[in-house]
């Protein structure tokens, strides 16, 4: 069958950051010196990463087995086409995401900002672990660090509000994990006596088709950092978490995590012949469609800029278990694709959001007009981003909605496709406005509206330009341009969802 | 010279009980290093033992060259090194943690008495765990019991004296139970010899006499462990008794219990008698869930750091009791690496508590804002031991839970996995609850504490939870080193059937 | 049929009432002492028991006379079991600990808390936490 190599690998690139934390914890009194471990980290992460991807494009798979805790619990790394994926993206966005953070800290002057580069370099440890573990028990492992060591992240303002929506965020990721996803892996264990991921899954045969019906529910019900409802509203509960955090753990890092688990329990426990033969995928596919719709209208109700790219954040993942859970290749491909392509998006419109933020104090959607002409390249970032949320052509998002709706018609849901137009319609409903207010209607005269910023009178007519942060404005094009590069070489990216998707 | 261990192990205690005694007169300081040294001693012979028995197998010891089944028999096999080592390690951590802790909660006056009854406490429980023979249970239990009601009352809380006259009428009532038992199986047999009873009994196992006696010893040895509805003695014993002594009898004394139980249950009766001749199963099944939930959301609603802990003991005697009652390998392995989780976790959690005690005098939870910027090796130690109880992976909590749900899953009774989960989710409430306090709230008011600022614990006290703390880890990542020595003797146990 | 179990077994008859006496000092008296001497006749009554069962009828004191060494026919005479006696030479032993331990506790309540009555004490508890 497949190749496989031995090598510890995997192991570095989860442990690099784990050991910047450690570095960031010793260097708090000197912020240059703790950025520069942050930086590094993400790079040398990145060229880990990097290294693994060449073997794995070339259908070879990277193992390596840390040690059992007890016979049949064992922690083991496997980097497959799947999990690289998932590591490219998120271990490339950490840099920018790095450069965006110390821009967004130093400019509002943030408190504990050691604790914040610490839990944040740990959440990217236990993504890449999550991303690169070979079974079950190893993923409940990263899992959990993820949900424990975000807590301080989103919590990071200590106020009253700031500890609700952390408390929320806890209770419902660390709950339901407890609750559900623990209770899954008992049954699966008991029945499979195994937690190994395979390429054909590993429940296929070994249990009634009521067991297999509940494991199948307690997972999805389970993973709920992938924020399907009617467990999706610790994630517009997390926006009181600073910017960044929002941008790389709620659009890429944590949620991502949530739908990566779905697609691999999907794939490599159940496997797509057994959900196909129980009938649980499609059951899936309508549950999913209800979130996509059902959040989109929600979003179209926010004005808080940052809820509604939560909202629309519910909506976009889950295209990706949809696409998932329709189990025909293009769908999985498309699913996959849109992995990628939505994180790059949505970071995008996070970070702007984060910059206006920062230079506006505004966060508010209707307080948005006229402000890009002040900011030019943040808005023309958002443009970007909100146009491949949409899926218009040429920038990535098209490619993942192309796909859906291509799987959709070869598993014959028609229903699905009118899904995924209707879906597309409302996005563009809450996307359009924004951007056409921001560029074509006049700002609202300082002090309008009565909310009173916190700076000075906003300077409109003195500087032209007034935008965030040179790291933060770079970081922000960046992302925009690898959306709209993604439409046009996603060739990396795009043989691996092959690989994915042909098992 | 390794021949003598089993009888060394309680020796060694017993003897420098005494010496405490007589050195006390003349030089204080020495009680805490001989009480450090003779338990640091059982402890090697402990490992020693263990290491012997997983090698050859069931060690026997005759006291006084007697052949067994006339003379007194100690029996070190798979299930006694266990346990051995569990107790006596914990004997000695806290008994190190004691220094400073004891001249300042227990009182300068007290330190030789502390010591002495400290040492006889840990001859008793010893004493249990290697003892062959039933009535010897019964004397070392007694011995146990005295020392403890003594050390409950050493500290200078004033319901503590109550608490411990309390404990004493129950505890009492509990050994009378087993000591009624024991007649009962003399009069039929008239042997006392563990093993001897073992092989005699099965012929009788539907006489009167024998259940009546198998349900002496569940009720006698329940009172002394806490077993849910016979707790209520616990409650204020654990939290009114200086920390040290909560810790020791939270972690080592029920923990005893338990295994004397076990031990009666397995090895004078057989797996055969306790699961299709009485409907113990049956009862267990019913307590155990009750005792879980109700530990739990009790222990949620306290704001006395020590009764919260208190009332999460009864419920994690409920796990420990549910995996006996499920008769499979898998849930008894649990069961007893449970033993091993709670001694570390909550002997640790009560040392934690008496540090912060012993630094700040809070005992409200609420207080606890900001603690963990002053006291960061406490609240770290506190954390993982927390951790560990909610039975996250990769603390040795994860593993008994994760034994326990597949013999649930074994034993065909899915319906107690969401129990376990609930519970999981329960205590996760209440630790959480501090460890937010702890970590992400400033402290409120320093004028709480007028004219001190809080630092940490003397360094002698933070090394023994250190070292606890870190045993919860390691245990819950080379969690095959317990499990083996769990196993085996969870196979041993049910050789039976 | 129920006169001949009461018969058959008056010792556990016996033991058993008295354990209940104890019992229901343990529990219902409010004065800590009463509660000790309920404990002391609960533990009584146990080492009545065990004394009991040592006894067979006819039986003699376990005590071997130089004379009688002479005549001792397998079966002709027998003892009375002298184990028990000694296990609960042990049993009272504990029970006298028992019994120190707990005075002693009384005295220091009493000097606490100036008084013996459980009651009272829960309420002077109450009063000052």
């Amino acid at each position: 069958m497949m190749e496989t190599l031995h090598s510890p690998l995997p192991l570095y690139a989860v442990t690099v950051s784990l050991l910047a934390a450690l570095l960031i914890g010793f260097s708090g009194r000197k912020p240059n010196l703790r950025e520069f471990w942050t930086v590094s980290a993400a790079v040398v992460k990145f060229l880990l990463i990097l290294g693994m991807l060449l073997p794995v494009l070339q259908g070879k798979v990277i193992e390596y087995s840390l040690f059992s805790v007890v016979p049949g619990l064992e922690i083991r790394f496997k980097v497959d086409a799947l999990g690289i994926f998932f590591g490219v993206t998120a271990s490339f966005l950490w840099i920018i995401t790095s450069f965006y953070s110390i821009g967004y800290v130093r400019a509002l002057k943030e408190h504990a900002q050691t604790r914040y580069f610490i839990c944040f370099a740990v959440a990217l440890s236990a993504t890449m672990g999550v991303a690169f573990s070979a079974n079950m028990f190893t993923t409940f492992i990263f899992y959990e660090i993820i949900t424990f060591c975000t807590f301080p992240l989103v919590a990071h303002k200590q106020t009253a509000e700031a500890f609700s929506g952390a408390r929320r965020y806890l209770t419902y990721l660390l709950g339901t994990s407890i609750a559900f996803q623990l209770a899954a892996l008992f049954l699966v264990y008991f029945t499979a006596g195994s937690l190994d991921f395979a390429a054909q899954g590993i429940l296929a045969g070994t249990g009634s088709k009521t067991l297999l019906t509940v494991i199948f529910v307690l997972f999805i019900a389970g993973i709920t950092k992938a924020a399907m409802m009617p467990f999706h509203s610790w994630l517009p509960a997390a926006m009181v978490a600073p910017t960044p955090v929002s941008a790389l753990l709620h659009a890429v890092a944590v949620v991502k995590t949530g739908v990566f688990v779905v697609v691999r329990v999907v794939l490599h426990i159940f496997g797509v012949d057994l959900l196909a033969e129980l009938g649980l995928g499609t059951a899936l596919a309508y549950f999913a469609s209800f979130t996509i719709i059902a959040a989109s209208i929600i979003a179209l109700r926010q004005d808080n800029l940052k809820a509604l790219l939560a909202y629309s954040t519910v909506g976009q993942l889950s295209y990706i278990i949809l696409g998932a859970a329709l189990l025909t290749p293009a769908a999985i491909m498309g699913s996959v694709m849109h992995i990628v392509l939505h994180a790059a998006g949505k970071i995008t419109l996070f970070f702007t959001a984060g910059a206006i933020y920062v230079a506006a104090h505004k966060t508010k959607v209707s307080e948005l007009g006229g402000i890009g002409r002040k900011m030019p390249f943040t808005m023309i970032a958002f443009s970007v981003g909100a146009l491949s949320m949409i899926g218009v052509p040429p920038l990535g998002g098209f490619i993942s909605k192309w796909y859906l709706t291509l799987g959709a018609r070869e598993a014959g849901q028609m229903p699905i496709v009118a899904v995924i137009v209707v879906s597309t319609i409302l996005n563009a409903c809450y996307f359009l406005p924004i951007i056409h207010a921001a560029f074509f209607k006049e700002p609202s005269p300082p002090g309008g509206h009565g909310e009173g910023h916190s700076h000075k009178a906003w300077p409109w007519e003195k500087t032209r330009y007034d935008e965030a942060p040179i790291l933060m404005v770079c970081a922000l094009c960046l992302t925009a341009l690898v959306t709209l590069i993604l439409f046009f070489a996603p060739s990396v990216f795009f043989d691996l969802a092959k690989m994915i998707a042909e098992g | 010279m390794s021949e003598h261990l089993p009888i060394l192990v309680v020796l060694i205690p017993l003897f420098c009980a005494l010496l405490i005694f007589l050195a006390g007169v003349f030089q204080k300081r020495a009680a805490w290093a001989i009480a450090s040294l003779a338990t640091f001693l059982a402890f090697a012979a402990s490992v020693k033992l263990l290491a012997l028995a997983t090698a050859g197998g069931r060690i026997s010891y005759r006291l006084g060259g007697w052949e067994p089944p006339w003379g007194i028999e100690y029996v070190v096999d798979y299930l006694s090194g266990y346990v051995l080592t569990i107790i006596s390690f914990i004997a000695f951590m806290i008994a190190v943690f004691s220094r400073d802790y004891v001249k300042k909660q227990v009182g300068l006056d007290r330190e030789v008495n502390f010591y002495a009854i400290y040492l006889l406490l840990i001859t008793g429980l010893l004493g249990m765990i290697v003892t062959g023979d039933i009535f010897n249970l019964y004397v070392f239990l007694e011995i146990a019991s005295l020392a403890g009601y003594a050390l409950v009352a050493v500290g200078k809380k004033k319901g503590a004296i109550v608490a411990s006259y309390n404990y004493l009428i129950l505890g009492t009532i509990g050994a009378v139970f087993v000591l009624l038992g024991i007649g009962h199986l003399y009069m039929v047999t008239g042997t006392l010899n563990m093993a001897d009873l073992r092989g005699l009994l099965p012929g009788l196992y539907h006489s009167k006499v024998v259940l009546t006696a198998f349900a002496f010893f569940v009720i006698g040895f329940g009172l002394k462990f806490a077993l849910f509805p016979l707790h209520t003695w616990l409650l204020s014993a654990h939290s009114l008794a200086p920390s040290a002594v909560s810790s020791i009898l939270a972690a080592a004394v029920l923990k005893v219990n338990v295994y004397a139980l076990i031990r009666v249950m397995f090895t004078v009766y057989t797996p055969e008698f306790i699961y299709n001749v009485v409907p113990l199963a049956e009862i267990f099944f019913i307590i155990a869930p009750v005792a879980i939930l109700a530990g739990s959301i009790m222990a949620i609603a306290q704001t006395n750091i020590k009764r919260m802990l208190a009332y999460s003991s009864i419920g994690q005697i409920g796990y420990i009791t549910l995996g006996l009652a499920l008769a499979n390998e898998t849930a008894l392995t649990g069961s007893l690496i449970h033993i091993l989780n709670h001694a570390l976790m909550k002997g640790g959690l009560f040392l934690i508590a008496g540090c912060i005690i012993y630094q700040t005098d809070i005992y409200d939870i609420s207080r606890l804002k900001g603690m963990g910027r002053k006291m960061p090796v406490t609240m770290a130690a506190f954390t993982i031991c927390g951790l560990s109880m909610i039975g996250v992976p990769l603390t040795v909590g994860f593993i008994s839970k994760w034994y326990l749900a597949l013999g649930v899953l074994e034993a065909g009774r899915w319906y107690f996995i969401p129990l376990i989960l609930v519970s999981s989710l329960l205590t996760a409430v209440y630790f959480w609850r501090v460890i937010e306090w702890a970590y992400f709230h400033k402290a409120a008011s320093e004028e709480a504490l007028p004219g001190r600022k809080i630092a940490e614990a003397p360094v002698l006290m933070l090394i023994p939870i250190g070292i606890i703390a870190l045993f919860c880890l390691i245990f819950g990542t080379a969690a095959f080193i317990p499990e083996e020595f769990a196993r085996r003797a969870a196979e041993f146990l049910l050789g039976g059937i | 049929m129920m006169i001949e179990l009461i018969q058959g077994k008056y010792v556990y008859w016996f033991y058993i009432t008295l354990m209940m006496i104890g019992f229901y000092a343990m529990i219902a008296k409010g004065n800590l002492i009463k509660k000790i001497i309920g404990l002391n006749i609960f533990q009584t009554a146990v080492f009545l028991f065990y004394i009991s069962i040592a006894v067979s009828e006819g039986s003699t004191a376990p005590i071997m006379l130089a004379e009688s060494y002479g005549s001792l026919d397998a079966g002709t005479v027998t003892y009375t079991n002298p184990l028990p006696h000694v296990l609960i030479l042990t049993a009272i032993v504990v029970g006298v600990s028992v019994t120190a331990v707990a005075l002693a506790l009384v005295i220091r309540i009493y000097k606490t808390y100036g008084t013996i009555d459980e009651d009272r004490i829960a309420r002077l508890e109450q009063e000052s936490p």
